[in-house]
């Protein structure tokens, strides 16, 4: 008889080599952007205007700024119309052949290329609509490409909370808003938010479609409404590193990447500690 | 003394997704009494009551054929309003399905979705509501208590209070005890045998000797069929149909 305790630890020591690798790979990526790009930070790369010239004259602050701006701008788009979508697929919309369709149709959009989602802004929302090359064109069009995400993310959420708490508030004579009010959304929300920010920070690194619909490498001042265009940290670390003649281009590319890194980062995280709070709290 | 009827199938018939669950039903439930639904596994004990407070009407899939009445009155006609039926037909689950909110919100829910403002008022029925379903005692010092931190017993009796704060006038329990040990089953037993007097109790059990002994009626149903319906005495000591004395003595199911 072979040992089906050797056979057992082949197979763990095999999973624990892969596990090791996938976080060496992360771990060396994280490291090495950390190492070359660590240098050029300082309080003139991340306070001060862009200097197209001199690059270390200035600092990147537009860039966040902008990528900031255009967080919170699709923000505003997307959670809400995913959020309520999801309530309405998940609790009203019957479960006929037009929901499934239309169910299938929005995982499917989850994973439609981004690219795509930016010619889609560049003729609709910059032409059709006149809305020009602007963080509110920038918005709408990284707005429709998060809305499948979290609309997913929403539904996975209201699923979450067991059938029988719908149940057991029916019974008691309540109608369906009432439920859903009252005894679906409060369980639900924390996890609709956080999968929505997750959606949102991975909006926040996209570079090609925002190329497409206002975002601009160098700009002398800040947008200061959502009809200007605007410079974005992803976008500025990519003419940094293939277009620009200064020699201290790709460290400030690098740096610009740590930037991005360290701003997700944070997104992240709160999202994290927001669903670590939840859990706490959950408890069937 | 000629007993009030409360709830009347005839010739009640309901499918799900092109199965028959209920063939012909034909059961008249009285006022202030106890009415025991046993049978098999899948015989259509559950779905029978739950045809009672329209809670099959959640599933889309579901066809129901025939009528039924409560205190005469059509409950599948066009304009009945389903809130205000499940207001009076308050109902129990198999499993305890506490609310993850504390054990005073729990049993305010129902009062609270009917917009009651009065504080007081719901602080009082609250009270009383936990008092008829004889758990009070045990949570009146920890009532902000998460309704999860409860005994599974508890719970159950939480439901039941939780239910008994609208007032309803009947209440459905679907297989109350078949979670809960002997101790919490004879506790929920002897409640139910007290809100008898207010209220129409009809309850699926999976348990014969709990039917024998808490029930005045007992209805065997048989794959969606009413086999035998009669006294409960009557039906125990005195089956008419040989399917319900070999479902009772034990020798099927």
């Amino acid at each position: 008889m072979v040992n089906e305790y050797v056979r057992q630890n082949i197979y763990f020591i095999l999973f624990r080599i892969a596990t090791f690798l996938s976080v060496a790979v992360l771990l060396f990526i994280l490291l090495y952007i950390l190492k070359e790009g660590i240098g050029v930070i300082d309080t003139k790369f991340l306070t001060s205007m862009w200097s197209h010239r001199e690059i270390t004259e200035g600092g990147i602050f537009p860039a966040i700024i902008g990528t900031i701006f255009l967080a919170i701008g699709v923000s505003i788009i997307s959670i809400p119309f995913g959020i309520c979508t999801a309530i309405y697929l998940n609790e009203y919309a019957k479960e006929n052949l037009l929901t499934r369709t239309i169910k299938l149709a929005i995982r499917n959009l989850a994973g439609v290329p981004s690219i795509v989602y930016g010619i889609f802004g560049l003729s609709f929302f910059v032409f059709f609509l006149k809305l020009g090359g602007s963080l509110i064109a920038a918005s709408l069009t990284l707005g429709c490409m998060t809305l499948p995400w979290i609309i997913t993310a929403s539904e996975e959420s209201l699923k979450a909370v067991p059938h029988s708490f719908r149940e057991g508030s029916f019974a008691l004579g309540a109608t369906k808003w009432q439920t859903i009010r009252k005894n679906v959304l409060p369980h639900s929300f924390g996890g609709m938010l956080t999968g929505s920010i997750l959606g949102i920070s991975r909006a926040m690194g996209e570079t090609a479609p925002i190329i497409m619909v206002g975002a601009t490498f160098f700009m002398g001042y800040l947008p200061s409404s959502p009809f200007d265009k605007f410079m974005a940290l992803p976008y500025h670390l990519f003419i940094l590193a293939t277009q620009h003649s200064s020699p201290y281009a790709r460290e400030y590319a690098l740096g610009t990447s740590l930037v991005l890194i360290a701003l997700i980062f944070m997104l992240n995280s709160g999202v994290f500690i927001l669903r670590y709070k939840l859990r706490k709290k959950k408890e069937w | 003394m000629q007993e009030e009827i409360k709830i009347e199938f005839k010739d009640t018939n309901f499918w799900y997704n092109s199965k028959q669950i209920l063939v012909d039903i034909n059961l008249k439930i009285y006022s202030n009494k106890i009415t025991a639904l046993i049978g098999p596994s899948g015989c259509g004990k559950s779905t029978l009551i739950r045809c009672i407070n329209r809670m099959n009407n959640l599933i889309p899939i579901s066809k129901i054929g025939g009528k039924i009445s409560y205190n005469n009155e059509d409950i599948y006609e066009k304009n009945t309003d389903v809130i205000e039926l499940r207001k009076k037909i308050g109902m129990v689950f198999q499993k305890p399905n506490p609310f993850p909110m504390s054990i005073f919100d729990n049993v305010a829910y129902g009062l609270r979705i009917q917009n009651m403002r009065d504080k007081n008022k719901v602080k009082q029925i609250v009270k009383e509501s936990l008092e008829k379903a004889n758990l009070w005692d045990e949570v009146k010092d920890r009532l902000n208590l998460s309704a999860f931190r409860l005994s599974g017993g508890q719970q159950q009796r939480l439901c039941i209070a939780r239910a008994l704060a609208i007032d309803p006038d009947i209440i459905l329990l679907d297989e109350p005890c078949s979670a809960l040990d002997p101790l919490a089953t004879a506790k929920i037993e002897s409640l139910l045998k007290k809100l008898k007097n207010e209220r129409t109790i009809i309850i699926v059990t999976h348990n014969m000797h709990q039917a024998r002994r808490i029930s005045d009626y007992t209805c065997y149903l048989l794959n969606g069929k009413v086999i035998e319906y009669s006294g409960t005495a009557e039906m125990f000591d005195n089956p008419k149909n040989k399917l319900t004395k070999d479902y009772i003595n034990g020798e099927f199911g």
